[in-house]
């Protein structure tokens, strides 16, 4: 106990003489970085299991790409289970001259299962609970459409053939998926009014969904019957494997906002390493004295250890309520995505931010700290013995060891883990290398050149060069550690504007806007009248068919043979299409395009080829209205999907399909100006779905946008821990530069010639840093922009200017305030104090 | 009576790394730091130990303190052999029996004054540290001074504060290896005035190492030492 209270004391007195500010602030950084996120995530997941059955509207959803045979709604109702039915699609609302693109979900009574729709009797009034749904002819829409549409209670909005009365704004509709189309406005109306829409024509993608409640038995019983039923396109979704578009979706962007807090947390190791060592380096003298006291050397460790444990408790703490505040901010920037209240988080990932910091002090503070153990009492008397070696590849090896396991428990995901541990290893490793590299280099340069005779100054500038290989061995600890930081800062400055700026410069001005689906053979003649009468050019218009594969040279396709993530890919319909001519943006690389008189033949898209193994002289079969088509695979196209055309992975050879059931597609760009032209295509035709791509991408643009706030807000998680190990491993140099500076004076240097030598050393040192700050970050900006978003990298050369700049700032900082310290002490205090 | 310190035929003979280049055959050049040395210390005396620098009294101060240990020969503290300790039995002995005082000062430099002189009574585990530092802190003057780091006080002053913290245990022995060596002529001689009536008040057996003639004057007794060996006999001053 009273070995507790001693070991507090010292603690107490260190923090006030300054000598662990660093070392906290590192593990402070650190656990606020890692509860911040883990504190979200653990709302998110809650949220979820607490909302499973209201995400799912039911207990047990079915959920098809076509109607479903009504023996398995029957199944439902022979078991007295609650049934319910929806069909979901999108579609344009219209009212007045305006038309919007909207979800529209068509319900059967008694829906929702599970969960309650809320609805308002206006817009910005409060909202109630509701047992109901709309009767037929009635529709309930959400504020967005009603703000789009500029529509109130009692218009008649038009979807289709149909006019419905808007009945209530709908304020929470709990199962609303969260794909792609769902962040257009939303439409809820009677499932008996949609025969009458005309909306389900050939062509149009509804998803069927049938919702099951009851007794768990009963829902379980039901499950297992109807598993093995299930055919192509259908799919079953219950409590445990609800919403996975959600899980993934979540999982997928916490593993990265978590893999951005670990990079903190590395940085942040670094820090601790730093300061570390210089806290045992400074305390090697007290620990000879408390020996000399009688204080054994295993009391002296015990004593350390508990000082710095109570440290690290204490920086978790901290770290932990940082984490707690930080996680508001997080939620706060995906709010929208959510969408659900989400309830307080557990203490659970508090625990997480303890066991880091924990961690964090027993691989990177305790090894060094172990060092002064083995400092010889005998240095009271003789301060010529020094510690022994500190044991380099001890220390660094748990270290090492702790932040694997880290980085692995963290991500969740042994192989992600290892990736992320193996970057920066390699970074660290490079950055190692090269700078270690480049100080011999310049040293033998500057050895080359010491024959020529030079003024004081360019001799004291030639000391300072001997000095960067004098000091190898920090002085490249040093570099890299500035490089990381740097790397840190460069990446979010420059790097992450250059790759928004590159994407952006992809997609040409003129490129196509507007799309338009669901076009009927008898209406594509019309609707290209309608463009000329317009005074638009009329686009190329594509035939598009929805087909399966079914057959895979002759064999029939099973989906298990598939791996898990091309399974849907195998599963779902296709959109094929028929063409004479290869479409623009679109290039062979195997094979030969369709000519006049060859055989019936298919060209598919290299991407989907690669995912299922498809290859050149391949038969494909593909299913289209109950009748199957197969042809060899004449050609591989690789074709550019940033085009914003209307892309197809599979094209058959004119004549093949001709007979099959067919809808059109079109896209083209339509000027701002003539935006009322798209209202005009909606009226006309009241069944044509036209997308707004523009409005699409900014809405994913804003969903991204949100995702990126929040990892970006988590990334000064990581530039604050970056600006620590600068500051640590400019700290760790200063004493033995201010003692050399002190000896130099006592042996007659000037003030003059001390500043230019440390002005030389510094120079190279900022300047080096500073260039391989701007590799690091060009690199990772390359391998972001080729390998995630596939598109070419344009080297920003500004960042070689601003990373040695950089670099040199950082280190005049460092010049100024450490060697005027050393400068305006008296060489013997220096000297003495050392 | 016992000695307080007993030596007897210490030698201290350390090997020296092989010049680079030298056949590995040969064996490693040694050098003799101490030769037989026999010392007797009772209870109560103030020894000098005095000679050239580099004739190995620091040497000898740390074999005498347990803080190394002799290639051969024996070291006996308060009737303890040395030798039969290990390293955490010797620091108890040193808990119990010794204070020290070093040219260096060897104050914390993250500790105040105060906590400089509390440090010892806190590893000891002394209830109400704090006043008793407080107190041998006024002793020695500088009761005005208590928060101040050993950054802020002058040369002198930090030994000040170095032999409060010596002396607040009330040590059996107390070592001084040159405690004036890094003062100037006046603070010496004002620090070893408060050196010698601190002991005369307590009752402190004292060695003390210095290479400052009219300073080993002062104590009891002179043991000479020239290049490891004790030169001429015991003289009482
Ligand atoms: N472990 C050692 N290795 C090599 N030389 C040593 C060692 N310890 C002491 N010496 C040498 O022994 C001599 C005596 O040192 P020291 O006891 O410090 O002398 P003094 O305190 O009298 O000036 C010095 O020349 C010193 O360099
Ligand atoms: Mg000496």
């Amino acid at each position: 106990m009273s070995e507790i209270k001693l070991a507090l004391r010292l603690l107490l007195r260190d923090w006030r003489a300054g000598e662990l500010r660093v070392l906290a602030l590192a593990l402070i950084v650190a656990v606020a970085s890692v509860t911040s996120v883990g504190f979200f995530a653990d709302r998110v997941r809650q949220a979820l299991t607490r909302d499973a059955h209201q995400l799912l509207g039911a207990d047990l959803v079915l959920i098809a790409d076509h109607p479903w045979k009504p023996d398995i709604a029957d199944e439902i109702g022979k078991r007295g289970l609650a049934f319910a039915e929806t069909a979901a699609f999108i579609s344009m609302a219209r009212y007045g001259a305006a038309a919007t693109l909207t979800g529209v979900k068509a319900v059967s009574n008694g829906y929702p299962l599970r969960g309650k729709l809320r609805v308002s009797a206006g817009l910005n009034l409060p909202d109630n609970d509701t047992d109901v749904v709309p009767l037929p002819g009635v529709a309930w829409i959400d504020e967005r459409l009603a703000m789009a549409l500029s529509l109130r209670l009692g218009d008649a909005v038009e979807v289709g053939k149909l006019k419905l009365t808007v009945g209530a704004i709908l304020t929470l509709e709990p199962d609303r998926s969260a794909s792609f189309f769902n962040f257009a406005p939303r439409l809820i109306m009677h499932v008996d009014d949609l025969p009458d829409s005309g909306l389900v024509t050939t062509g149009s993608r509804v998803t069927y969904s049938l919702l099951a409640a009851g007794e768990p038995e009963a829902v379980s019983a039901l499950e297992k019957a109807l598993k093995p039923r299930l055919g192509r396109g259908e799919s079953l979704q219950s409590l445990e494997n609800a919403r996975p578009e959600i899980r993934n979706t979540l999982d997928r962007s916490q593993q990265f906002v978590g893999l951005t807090a670990l990079l903190a947390v590395v940085l942040a190791a670094v820090a601790v390493s730093l300061a570390t060592r210089r806290y045992s380096a400074r305390h090697q003298d007290a620990y000879a004295v408390m020996r000399c006291f009688g204080a054994s050397s295993g009391r002296l460790l015990r004593l350390a250890t508990l000082e710095f444990i109570a440290l690290g408790v204490a920086a978790s703490a901290v770290g932990c309520l940082i984490g707690f505040a930080a996680q508001f901010v997080i939620a706060g920037f995906v709010t929208e995505l959510i969408g659900a209240r989400l309830p307080v988080p557990s203490a659970l990932p508090a625990a997480q931010g303890f066991l880091t910091g924990l961690a964090l002090l027993l691989g990177f503070a305790l090894p060094p700290l172990l060092q002064l153990r083995n400092v010889p009492a005998l240095r009271v008397l003789r301060s010529d013995i020094g510690l022994p070696e500190q044991a380099t590849v001890l220390a660094w090896g748990t270290g090492v060891s702790v932040i694997s396991c880290l980085l692995v428990w963290q991500s969740g995901d042994l192989k992600l883990g290892l990736t992320v541990l193996c970057g920066f290893a390699g970074a660290f490793l490079v950055f190692g290398i090269l700078a270690h590299v480049s100080l011999r280099l310049l040293a033998r340069g500057n050895g080359r050149g010491a024959g020529a005779n030079g003024g004081s100054g360019r001799s004291m500038w030639r000391y300072g060069l001997a000095n960067l290989q004098r000091h190898a061995r920090t002085n490249t600890v040093q570099i890299m550690a500035l490089a990381l930081g740097l790397t840190a800062v460069l990446l979010l400055t420059f790097t992450r504007g250059d790759l928004l700026a590159t994407w952006q410069a992809t997609v040409p001005a003129d490129a196509p806007n507007r799309f338009i689906v669901n076009i009927q053979p008898e209406q594509k003649q019309p609707l290209l009248d309608l463009f000329k009468t317009s005074g638009l050019t009329p686009p190329p218009v594509h035939p598009m068919i929805r087909g399966r594969f079914t057959a895979y040279n002759g064999k029939p396709v099973r989906v298990e043979d598939f791996e898990e993530r091309d399974r849907r890919m195998a599963e779902r319909e296709f959109n094929l299409s028929y063409m004479a001519a290869l479409p623009d943006a679109n290039e062979v690389v195997a094979g030969r395009w369709f000519a006049a008189n060859d055989a019936a033949a298919f060209s598919v898209e290299e991407g989907i080829a690669k995912r299922l193994g498809w290859k050149l002289g391949d038969t494909l079969t593909w299913q289209v209205a109950g009748r199957e088509y197969s042809a060899p695979i004449g050609s591989i196209r690789k074709l550019n999907w940033d085009s914003m055309r209307v892309n197809f992975f599979v094209i058959a050879s004119p004549g093949l399909m001709d007979a099959a059931p067919t809808s059109f597609i079109t896209s083209f760009h339509l000027p701002e100006a003539r935006a009322a032209y798209a209202n005009a295509v909606s009226q006309r035709f009241t069944n044509l779905t036209v997308i707004d791509m523009s409005a699409i991408l900014k809405q994913a643009q804003s969903v991204i946008g949100q995702v990126v706030r929040a990892v970006q807000f988590v990334f000064l998680f990581a530039l604050g821990a970056g600006v620590l190990v600068l500051y640590s491993a400019l700290l760790s140099t200063q004493d033995e530069r201010q003692k050399e500076a002190a000896l130099m004076r006592s042996l007659g240097a000037s003030r003059a010639q001390i500043l230019s030598s440390q002005r030389a050393e510094f120079a190279v040192l900022g300047a080096l840093a500073g260039l391989l700050a701007a590799l690091g970050a060009t690199g990772i900006g390359w391998a972001i922009a080729s390998q995630v978003f596939h598109f070419p990298y344009q080297v920003n050369h500004w960042v070689w200017l601003a990373g040695p700049l950089a670099g040199l700032a950082c280190m005049a900082l460092n010049a100024w305030s450490g060697a005027r310290s050393a400068l305006n002490h008296p060489p013997l205090l220096a000297l003495r104090e050392s | 009576m016992n000695p307080i310190i007993d030596v007897s035929r210490l030698c201290k003979i350390v090997s020296l790394a092989r010049p680079p280049g030298e056949a590995a055959v040969k064996p490693a050049p040694e050098l003799v730091i101490l030769q037989d040395i026999d010392i007797a210390v009772m209870a109560g005396e103030s020894v000098a130990i005095v000679g050239a620098s580099g004739s190995g009294k620091s040497t000898l101060l740390g074999l005498l303190a347990g803080l190394d240990l002799p290639t051969t020969g024996s070291v006996r503290l308060d009737g303890t052999d040395l030798a039969r300790l290990d390293e955490d039995g010797r620091a108890a002995l040193r808990a119990r029996l010794l204070g020290f005082v070093f040219q260096s000062f060897q104050l914390l430099p993250a500790f105040t004054a105060l906590e400089n002189v509390m440090l010892p009574l806190e590893l000891a585990g002394v209830a109400g540290a704090g006043d008793l530092a407080r107190a041998m802190l006024r002793r020695v003057g500088l009761g005005e001074r208590l928060a101040h780091y050993p950054k802020y006080l002058s040369g002198g002053e930090q030994q000040r504060v170095a032999l409060a913290r010596a002396f607040v245990m009330r040590p059996k022995l107390l070592m001084a290896d040159e405690p004036t060596g890094n003062l100037d002529a006046a603070t010496g001689a004002s620090v070893i005035e408060l050196l010698f009536e601190l002991n005369a008040e307590l009752g402190t057996t004292l060695l003390l190492v210095t290479h400052d003639e009219a300073l080993a004057g002062r104590c009891g007794r002179i043991v000479r030492l020239a290049a490891g060996r004790i030169v001429g006999e015991p003289v009482a001053a």
